[in-house]
């Protein structure tokens, strides 16, 4: 079956991506995940197909709760974490309880 | 004769305990003897791989025998006191690393997650813990449960399937199954977004559970597809499996989508068996469509003889026990299953991977980096593997405004109608008002390491008869149901309405106690035979 050019995630759109999703990528990366990609479109693209009725709900998630079946929200209310230590020595590069990062990149404003 | 207590389930271990005919640390004792004797080095990062790796089962990234000695002296020292040992007394369990627990690892089987050590520790381990369960340690999986085979861990040795140790144990619960199977444990933890726990159950002959969404709590659970997340129990027979479920299954505030319907007793039924049950067959689960990898064009192929066969013969066993068995169920939605979740689960995966960033916690670049913008790049680059970096850019590709309507609202709207099929084969007014859909877990049995690695499309194919189960939400049960013409395990599928986890549970004891002295059951893995 001869691919239409159009169908294709164009290097352009997956470049996008690429710098969107911020990964720095080998070229043998790329060319894995470009090819996949496309692959991977055209399992999607059997879903065209199919005939969806205009009024068709969408679900978002299997089970409904029903009335008696959903938890209450939590009240919002503020508590005290007890291992703020444990957590913050999670953190790369620390600085008296500061988590460091290089440089934020700024663009001057007009 | 001296009893191999690993080999004992769940029930005899609590029971053994709670009567102090042994104590919870000899049970300990004789389960790390198993995985000394069966396991081999665990998965590591940049690991010096050996050919000897293929001798053994690999099923651990993280052995946790502190915890475990700490956890089986306190059940002893409860027991000694007279008090309640719980449920699960002395009975020594794994975790998949993709749950959280206070003080250990938690890698999601992910460089980017290689140093992160969790605060706090995931709802069903700390029920399980709670109920007097010892915590071997974390086992592998695909990274960040992306995968069938779990081959694609950045943890190396992966996983082997301890029946063929040339074979894969199925993923992305891998390491779980594996372990069970090789008697390192009696029960797992797993997880199931697409067949993650019954599609590895099915390739190991264990047990495997993925309950009804919002049956078992998620808050702990290194999240991947947020809609579709199971966790499950994994055990070695049905009841074990029932009794882990009890544990852990329930509301919690901590997961607002938990549900708060109450948990029924799961074995105080369990062996009153299936008679005036009605059990579903749909030439639906009986074929597989799948994009030729050659040309790309769909093609439908029937499943196996073997693995039909198998269900089938199931089939005529519940008759046997009076149960009513409903042919022709459609459930035509079935094969747009696994288009759906390339769609679905990638989008959810896209937004819940962002979070690994490389600045609180986890991966950060050793390189010199310019700016923050370069060192999320690097890090990401660095700390994801392919399979997370793939999903990540797929999602991203899918929900992007100009593509969501044709792709991402479509699959949700597909998802309804295979939420449809569910809701008219179990209507308890409709025409097929079934219990129980009987239907294969996998369409094929365990496949070699490597052969299916790589392709993307193919490698999800092996989860089209799982993953319909998740989109709806419904509970399934996946159990062994003897073996192919190679000797590897063949599983067949229950599945049933939202919250029936008892129903489907006490259908497939009833399948064990029939099938019990059938020559298959006395089989044991190769990796125990010794073989």
């Amino acid at each position: 079956m001869m691919k239409n050019k159009d169908d294709l995630i164009s290097q352009d759109v997956f470049d996008h991506l690429v710098d969107l999703a911020a990964f720095k990528l080998a070229d043998d990366e790329k060319d894995y995940l470009h090819e996949q990609m496309n692959h991977q479109l055209d399992a999607i693209r059997e879903l065209e197909a199919i005939p969806l009725p205009e009024e068709l709900p969408v679900t978002t998630h299997g089970v409904e709760y029903g009335k008696d079946g959903k938890p209450a929200l939590r009240k919002d209310e503020w508590t005290a974490c007890e291992n703020t230590k444990e957590i913050l020595s999670q953190a790369p590069d620390l600085e008296d309880n500061y988590i460091v990062v290089p440089d934020i990149p700024t663009t001057e404003l007009e | 004769m001296m009893t191999d207590l690993s080999a004992l389930s769940a029930l005899e271990l609590a029971e053994l305990v709670r009567t102090h005919q042994v104590s919870a640390e000899e049970v300990l004792d004789a389960n790390l003897a198993r995985v000394e004797k069966v396991d081999g080095c665990p998965g590591a990062l940049d690991a010096d791989l050996s050919p000897e790796d293929a001798n053994r089962v690999h099923a651990f990234i993280t052995h946790t025998n502190d915890i475990a000695r700490r956890q089986a002296r306190e059940v002893d020292a409860r027991i000694a006191n007279g008090e309640a040992a719980g449920l699960l007394a002395g009975v020594p369990f794994t975790v998949k690393d993709i749950f959280c627990v206070r003080g250990t690892p938690s890698t999601a089987a992910s460089r980017i997650l290689e140093n992160f050590v969790a605060p706090y520790t995931a709802t069903p381990v700390a029920r399980m813990n709670a109920a007097g369960g010892v915590m071997l340690g974390k086992v592998n999986l695909d990274e960040f449960t992306f995968g069938s085979s779990s081959e694609s861990s950045a943890f190396q040795p992966s996983p082997r399937n301890p029946w063929d140790l040339s074979r894969v144990p199925g993923g992305s619960s891998g390491g779980s199954v594996a372990a069970v199977a090789a008697e390192e444990g009696a029960l797992s933890l797993g997880t199931d977004t697409a067949g993650s726990i019954r599609q590895p159950a099915a390739f190991c002959g264990v047990v495997g559970m993925k309950p009804t969404y919002g049956r078992v709590s998620r808050y702990g659970l290194i999240a991947f597809g947020s809609s579709l997340d199971c966790p499950g129990p994994i055990a070695r027979n049905v009841k074990d499996a029932a009794l882990m479920l009890q544990v852990i299954a329930g509301a919690d505030k901590a997961d607002a989508t938990t549900a708060v319907k109450p948990v029924p007793d799961y074995l105080q039924d369990i062996e009153k068996g299936v008679k005036g049950m009605r059990i579903g067959l749909s030439p639906d689960y009986f074929r597989i469509t799948f994009p030729d990898p050659e040309g790309g064009e769909y093609v439908e192929q029937p499943l196996p003889q073997e693995i039909s066969d198998a269900v089938y013969k199931a089939a005529e066993h519940y008759k046997a026990m009076g149960a009513e068995i409903i042919e022709d169920v459609p459930m035509p939605n079935t094969r747009f299953g696994i288009p759906v979740y390339f769609v679905i689960s990638r989008v959810e995966a896209a937004s819940n991977l962002h979070r690994f960033d490389g600045v609180k916690y986890g991966y950060r670049t050793k390189e010199a980096v310019r700016d923050l913008t370069e060192m999320y790049r690097h890090s990401r680059g660095e700390g994801f593997g392919l399979q997370p970096k793939l999903r990540i850019l797929m999602g991203m590709y899918v929900s992007a405004a100009q593509y969501s309507e044709q792709y991402y609202q479509r699959a949700l709207k597909v998802r309804t109608l295979i939420r449809c099929d569910f809701e008219q084969a179990f209507d308890p007014n409709g025409k097929y008002k079934l219990d129980a859909l009987l239907t294969p877990t996998t369409p094929t049995p365990a496949f070699e390491m490597a052969a299916v690695y790589g392709d993307s499309v193919m490698m999800q194919y092996a989860d089209q008869l799982t993953v319909p189960a998740n989109h709806a939400g419904v509970p399934g049960i996946s159990i062994p149901a003897g073996f192919s013409e190679d000797g590897l395990p063949i599983g067949i599928q229950l599945l049933g309405a939202d919250f029936n986890e008892a129903t489907l549970l006490r259908m497939a004891r009833a399948y064990e106690m029939t099938t019990e002295q059938e020559d298959w059951r006395k089989k044991k893995p190769a990796i125990l035979e010794g073989k």
